[in-house]
């Protein structure tokens, strides 16, 4: 019974997305609300970084309603601070057959990794290629501790990346794209703007072109990534960036790329360069 | 609204996509009670008076997996006259019952907020039960969007 | 979630019969019952925090009863007014019969 009630939403859903497409009516642009979060103010808005083709970059806060917005400006209502602890919990934990935890080489996390998520993704000489969070933190596993990695979306990897991310909390992103990172940025680029899937669309019809409509009942951001790991109301929990690309690519209904594979890692890096001096909100809370 | 067949096709590929993106599926069983059966229950069929009750709900929740409530009863809070617990049903939920704070003395003031999840748009109702067995509600509709992009 | 984390708010010092707010959330995803698993199609057992209870040196100041629409990670608010200086001790108690517990102190002065 229940069941064909969810099936109309579904196709109201459906039609609404077909229907409306990116051709939004309402026009509402970003509020003008100040994100203070425990006395820390965080920059929400600044100038558009070089070659993006907006007026102004916006975190994704300042899309949202108001009750969701409140929701990230204590940590004692953050629903992802828990995770944070959880994480603290982790960073102090031996694990593996080299005996070590997160500790025994970088100490308190709250000085060894300040400032460390503002510049990810970053070039790793010896992958060859740019590391993500979650892929230095793998080496570090792998390679010092000699334990197993950690699954991309696991709860312990998210712990993690919230806790490293935390540390950079109002820290403006600054991710360098030049030298080897060059390549992987032009690649993201070209991922941004190419149209794909069955409704025929690219990241930038919706979030360079559209943002602040309507996509139907969403309020469309800029697709900053400043905030992640961040607490999605729609997933009840927290998750990473790529999970976030996954969804997107699939409301468009295209084959997803993999979390960690090298599309999503070129876009990760290309994204974070367009919020360029955006404050890190890392956990953010968004809907 | 009527649909030609080109619609409908969209329609039911749209269908399977948003089910993919993770709508639950939910199911009911026969025996799950009304809005108005736990109620009932609650006040043992003794009619709630409106007032006295402030509910605090958004317009419009963003989503409808975490919709913050705010609830507060007028009460002085003493031995003699307190606010003993409130109830919180959502009446357009496949099970109505919510929550219930149970208060005390040492409470103070009889408020409390929590986040409450609403398969979709409907009435979310608070009832008082105050300590000399009188009981008061509130009630306010909630709107619940469905939508946009999952992901 | 491999694991529920409490985290709470309360105010350290109070002054004598002063109504302070203390805020509660902890780490749960809450599971209905009413969810069907997306490969198999059988439904997910429910499980979820049941109860809820703040006690101030051995009294009850606070309890709420949950039910599966309570929102996963629940968030619960609510009000004390502090009688002398004490320690406020929170538990959680899970469909599994597992208890979360956490305390703080208060210093009235």
């Amino acid at each position: 019974m229940a069941k064909s009630r969810n099936s109309i939403a579904s196709i109201l859903a459906a039609a609404g997305i077909v229907a409306a497409g990116v051709y939004g009516t309402a026009s509402a642009g970003p509020d003008d609300n100040q994100l203070i979060v425990e006395g820390q103010s965080m920059v929400t808005e600044a100038a558009a970084p070089e070659g993006v083709e907006v007026e102004k970059i916006y975190s994704g806060w300042r899309f949202r309603s108001s009750e969701t917005q409140s929701l990230q400006m204590d940590d004692f209502e953050n629903p992802a601070m828990p995770l944070v602890d959880i994480g603290t919990d982790i960073w102090g934990t031996e694990d593996g057959a080299a005996g070590k935890s997160c500790q025994s080489c970088h100490n308190d996390a709250s000085d060894s990794m300040k400032g460390i998520r503002a510049g990810y993704p970053k070039w790793s000489d010896k992958r060859g290629k740019p590391h993500t969070l979650e892929t230095q933190i793998n080496e570090c596993r792998t390679d010092r501790m000699e334990a197993k990695a950690w699954k991309w979306e696991s709860s312990e990897m998210l712990s993690m990346t919230a806790l490293v991310g935390f540390q950079s909390r109002g820290m403006p992103v600054n991710v360098t794209t030049d030298g080897p990172m060059t390549k992987w940025h032009d690649m993201g680029k070209d991922l941004y703007f190419t149209r794909v899937g069955q409704l025929n669309m690219s990241c930038a019809n919706c979030h360079e072109d559209n943002y602040g409509n309507m996509i139907r009942a969403d309020h469309l951001s800029q697709g900053q990534i400043n905030g992640f790991p961040t607490y999605r109301l729609k997933w009840g929990g927290v998750g990473s960036s790529h999970r976030r690309f996954k969804g997107c690519m699939e409301n468009i209904r295209a084959v997803a790329y993999k979390r960690g594979s090298d599309e999503f890692i070129a876009l990760e890096l290309y994204l974070a360069s367009r919020g360029q001096g955006l404050s890190v909100e890392t956990p953010a809370v968004r809907n | 609204m009527r649909l030609n067949r080109r619609q409908v096709l969209i329609l039911g590929a749209g269908a399977t996509a948003v089910a993919a993106a993770g709508v639950p599926t939910m199911s009911i069983a026969a025996d799950d009670p009304t809005a108005q059966q736990v109620i009932d229950k609650f006040t043992g069929g003794a009619a709630a008076t409106s007032g006295r009750v402030d509910l605090g709900t958004p317009e419009i929740a963003e989503n409808g997996n975490t919709v913050p409530i705010q609830v507060s009863v007028e009460s002085p809070m003493t031995t003699d006259d307190h606010v003993a617990e409130v109830l919180i049903v959502a009446d357009g939920n496949p099970r109505p019952d919510v929550a219930v704070f149970k208060f005390t003395e040492l409470s103070g003031e009889a408020a409390a907020s929590t986040r409450i999840r609403l398969a979709k748009t409907q009435n979310v109702i608070a009832v008082a039960k105050m300590s000399d067995g009188s009981f008061f509600m509130a009630k306010n509709a909630v709107k619940v969007t469905i939508g946009g992009c999952g992901g | 979630m491999a694991k529920s984390k409490p985290r709470v708010k309360v105010p350290k010092t109070a002054k004598a019969g002063e109504i302070i707010t203390i805020k509660t959330l902890i780490s749960h995803k809450m599971e209905t019952g009413l969810r069907k698993d997306k490969k198999s199609g059988e439904l997910i057992p429910r499980k979820i925090i049941n109860h809820f209870k703040a006690e101030f040196n051995g009294t009850t100041v606070f309890e709420t009863v949950m039910e599966p629409a309570v929102s996963s990670n629940p968030y619960i608010q609510f009000k004390m007014k502090v009688p002398e200086s004490g320690e406020v001790v929170f538990t959680w108690t899970d469909d599994d019969g597992s208890k979360y517990t956490t305390k703080k102190k208060i210093k009235v002065g």
